[in-house]
């Protein structure tokens, strides 16, 4: 009994998140990993996986939900499934900021839970890690957006050219001790309040 | 900028619902700072997430469900936390509502009075037989989670009529956010929620209220402030500014002139994050579903934020009632030793308010608004009885849990 493969089921409503996790477990070891998405059929989910393992993201609504079907379930036929190892302090804080939730079988050894943990662990800090390097690739965009329509500004309205506006603009910058971006979005608001122009 | 600069520091998780409102205005309105505190508020997706993270430290005190810190002490959720209620945050705002269908099944005419629980109650159980005869499905009824208000207060009514969930009609969990559409997509016959799920049901053509946590038991508990019993005993004096400046917010929540801003401010997106037409279908109701006096949502007026013990022993009961619990006087113990209506009165007590003088009351036993000791002055305590006539006495609990017909079997040991 203790030597079968171990079920694990994700769930996750972000489905690129739920198959990278899908796919480091499957790397990681030797698991049947069974991914939900579709929340309103949860409890069929967990019925029909019968898993040793349930993964699931912290932020996500539905923990509750998730809770209230495995203990009914539990009264059908599987015993207690438990919020991953609470003797484990260091174990459960690294889950909680990474944002995973895991609920193990009773009986599971701690060991074979463990790697299973830790690689979900990982794989949510790793998609974390994505969205905010998108994000601040987005930020940079739009910064730049913003340095590109204050230097037009200066053009336009100073008669400087592309290298004189931004050296204007960069200088500004210096002797507030701002950012160029600061700077640039300052410009542009003013000089729409000004035109009546929105800014964007 | 130290942090000396905006007080001692307590951090607080809330899930985005109207009775997280003292937490909010405390925050928004400066109650918190007044008090030399910064109250950093934390929104949080579930319950689960709530009381996970209140275990392990991440939050000092947390926007509660009532019985939850009850259910935690007495080891009923995955993970292991001593927490107690100092105080509670406010009063009502449940409604249990139905799909227009199952309206149909209960009253051919859709017109169903939700001021009549018990009427509803017997319409119910014909339904519910009529589809076991006719071989339907069950009901399904939504609940926002096992250790809530709404799950005891939704099995209770139901029970009048000798249903039990469970064993006569499906429970699931949701939250209140999916309830209305739920209801609509017909994923669920009914669900008990708070506001404002229920009118937004009745507003879209989906549902019917059937009755109304204010029909079932009149000023009942909603939810609590819950601590960590350790950081209570590290912080007395920090609890004792929060519960002050949470207290001036319930002052400032109740008062109607209030309510518009107060509206606007939960409708913020770090908040609430709902149109405010929606928020105000919570506070006044909406067609068909206009709220009398003393059915609404109450902040401070009544004691509403007096941890009462009887509050915690009648969650208690239901607890054993339904089979989450065996009665025993250590997990009756357990359940008692979290509410702390010591801690209550000696953080508001220095401030010249009205505060009862007994722990506990004989709940169901005022029938009007009453005059009851207090510490100071006259304290007004509203009517608060069950719609069944029933009489909880929190000295006699399994006397009590006898006299119930519907219980799942248990066997109580004294």
């Amino acid at each position: 009994m203790n030597t079968k493969r171990l079920r694990i089921l994700v769930i996750d409503r972000n489905k690129v998140r739920a198959s990278i996790i899908e796919e480091g477990l499957r790397q990681g070891g030797d698991f049947d990993v069974i991914v939900a998405d579709d929340m309103t059929r949860l409890m069929r989910h967990v019925t029909d996986a019968d898993p040793d393992v349930i993964i699931m993201d912290l932020a996500s609504p539905d923990r509750d939900t998730l809770e209230h079907a495995l203990q009914v379930t539990r009264a059908v036929r599987r015993p207690i499934a438990m919020f991953v190892d609470t003797t484990d302090a260091a174990a459960t804080e690294a889950a909680i900021d990474a944002g995973v939730s895991a609920y193990v079988v009773d009986g599971l050894r701690k060991e074979r839970v463990k790697p299973i943990l830790d690689m979900a662990i990982s794989r949510f800090n790793a998609v974390d890690r994505l969205k905010r390097e998108l994000e601040s690739a987005k930020g940079e965009l739009a910064e730049r957006k913003t340095i590109d329509r204050a230097k037009s500004i200066l053009m336009k309205s100073k008669g400087l050219d592309e290298q004189q506006a931004y050296q204007l603009l960069r200088k500004t910058a210096m002797n507030q001790s701002r950012k160029i971006a600061q700077v640039a979005e300052s410009l542009v608001l003013a000089y729409s309040m000004i035109n009546d122009e929105d800014p964007k | 900028m130290s942090a000396e600069r905006y007080g001692r520091v307590v951090r607080a998780g809330f899930v985005p619902l109207i009775d997280s409102s003292m937490l909010v205005v405390a925050h928004e309105l400066g109650f918190a700072t007044a008090e030399g505190l910064d109250l950093q508020l934390v929104r949080e997706a579930s319950w689960a997430n709530i009381r996970d993270k209140i275990a392990v430290g991440h939050l000092d005190v947390a926007h509660m469900l009532a019985p939850l810190p009850i259910a935690v002490n007495l080891g009923l959720s995955p993970v292991r936390a001593d927490l107690i209620a100092p105080m509670e945050l406010g009063l009502g705002g449940n409604t249990v509502a139905i799909s227009l269908e199952l309206a149909k099944e209960l009253a051919e005419d859709e017109r169903i009075d939700p001021n009549n629980p018990a009427a509803n109650a017997n319409r119910l159980v014909r339904a519910v037989l009529a589809r076991a005869r006719a071989g339907r499905p069950r009901l399904v009824f939504a609940v926002v989670h096992p250790y809530s208000s709404h799950f005891y207060e939704l099995a209770y009514w139901m029970s009048f009529a000798g249903i039990a969930l469970y064993r006569d009609v499906d429970v699931v969990v949701l939250p209140p956010t999916l309830m209305a559409d739920a209801l609509a997509a017909g994923q669920v016959d009914g669900f008990c929620a708070g506001e404002p799920w229920g009118s937004l049901s009745v507003a879209r053509g989906a549902g019917v209220i059937v009755t109304r946590k204010t029909k079932i038991w009149r000023s009942a508990p909603e939810k609590v402030l819950g601590v960590r019993r350790d950081w209570s005993d590290r912080h007395p004096d920090i609890l004792a500014a929060l519960m002050k400046a949470l207290y001036r917010a319930a002052l400032w929540c109740d008062s109607a002139q209030n309510r518009p801003q107060l509206v606007t401010m939960l409708a913020e997106s770090a908040y609430l994050d709902l149109p405010k037409e929606l928020l105000g279908l919570a506070f006044e109701g909406g067609e068909g579903t206009s709220l009398a006096t003393g059915e609404g949502f109450a902040f401070s007026s009544g004691a509403a934020t007096f941890p009462w013990v009887s509050h915690a022993l009648w969650f208690y009961s239901q607890m054993v009632r339904w089979g989450q619990i065996p009665f025993s006087d250590a997990t009756m113990e357990t359940a008692r030793r979290t509410y702390r209506p010591d801690l209550y009165r000696s953080a508001l007590g220095q401030m010249g308010i009205a505060i009862p003088t007994a722990n506990a009351k004989l709940e169901g036993s005022l029938l009007k608004e009453t005059a009851v000791g207090s510490s100071n002055g006259r304290l007004l305590l509203g009517p608060d009885e069950f719609f069944d006539g029933r009489v909880f006495d929190p000295d006699h609990v399994a006397e009590y849990i006898n006299g119930f017909s519907v219980h799942t079997q248990i066997s109580i040991s004294e």
